[in-house]
């Protein structure tokens, strides 16, 4: 539950992240009185936030690869709110992140200490885990 | 030399944002899960956990360290070299982190994760 309602936080605030920082490269230094820039630190504040929540419940090295699923958004926000040309090899690299990002997705989102109530983190690999430690 | 220049911001940038998502995310383990402890305490309290934690604070120092090298990396070198150059080299350079210092199980499934997402954005730069 905890993890769907996380993924929600992160890819809104990717979204929005993204989409404003597009606006935001050009004028970075001139525009600063620029209205977008006010909603482009509200929202990435609020990618912060939900970044710094997903860390108290799951690995850096699960977070990092989730939130670059917020690379796919921004090219598609490029593509159909902005109209900018997506070349073929950008999309390229967009499956490789999405692949990417199913992959640590399947995995457990933490390296995980609390009693086997997350099926994923049970098993085989926490056993592994513990004999590690 | 504008090129030394340019790799040694990226460099730079790598070393603070991989130094400052460990020290946040160390940070977010020892406050605990926000989910839970919003529900319990309210969000001021929660707030103010963790923003009297040291390494959150530490944490907020390195990514500052981070923006400013990409700041004199760009007064140097084009963006569509450092901003994929380092966004990629930090993608690798926090599973290591994350493996050695926040002692992570980082098994292949995210190694492979962490490198497919960093060729990724270097294609996306292309």
């Amino acid at each position: 539950m905890f993890a769907s309602v996380g993924d929600s936080m992160l890819s809104r605030g990717m979204k929005d992240a993204g989409n404003v920082s597009i606006h935001r490269l050009p004028d970075l230094i001139l525009a600063i009185r620029d209205p977008w820039i006010f909603v482009g630190i509200f929202f990435l504040l609020g990618f912060f936030a939900a970044y710094m929540t997903a860390l108290s419940w799951a690995d850096l090295t699960y977070v990092l690869p989730a939130t670059s699923i917020g690379y796919v958004l921004l090219a598609f926000i490029a593509k159909f709110v902005l109209h900018e040309q997506v070349t073929a090899l950008r999309w390229f690299g967009i499956l490789l992140i999405a692949i990417g990002v199913s992959f640590v997705a399947s995995g457990p989102e933490l390296t995980s200490h609390h009693s086997g109530q997350d099926p994923a983190a049970s098993g085989p690999e926490l056993t592994a885990l513990q004999e590690q430690r | 030399m504008k090129h030394a220049y340019t790799w040694t911001a990226i460099a730079l940038i790598v070393f603070a944002s991989v130094t400052g998502d460990v020290l946040l995310s160390r940070a977010m383990k020892q406050v605990g899960d926000v989910g839970k402890l919003h529900r319990h305490s309210g969000l001021l309290k929660v707030m103010a956990r963790i923003l009297r934690n040291p390494y959150f604070v530490l944490g907020i120092v390195a990514m500052a360290v981070a923006f400013f090298s990409l700041l004199f990396g760009l007064s140097w070198g084009d963006v569509s070299l450092i901003a994929p150059a380092s966004a990629s080299l930090t993608f690798v350079g926090n599973a290591a982190a994350a493996k050695i210092f926040l002692h992570e199980r980082v098994d292949r499934r995210r190694w492979i994760a962490a490198a497919l997402v960093a060729c990724g954005v270097v294609f996306l730069a292309g």
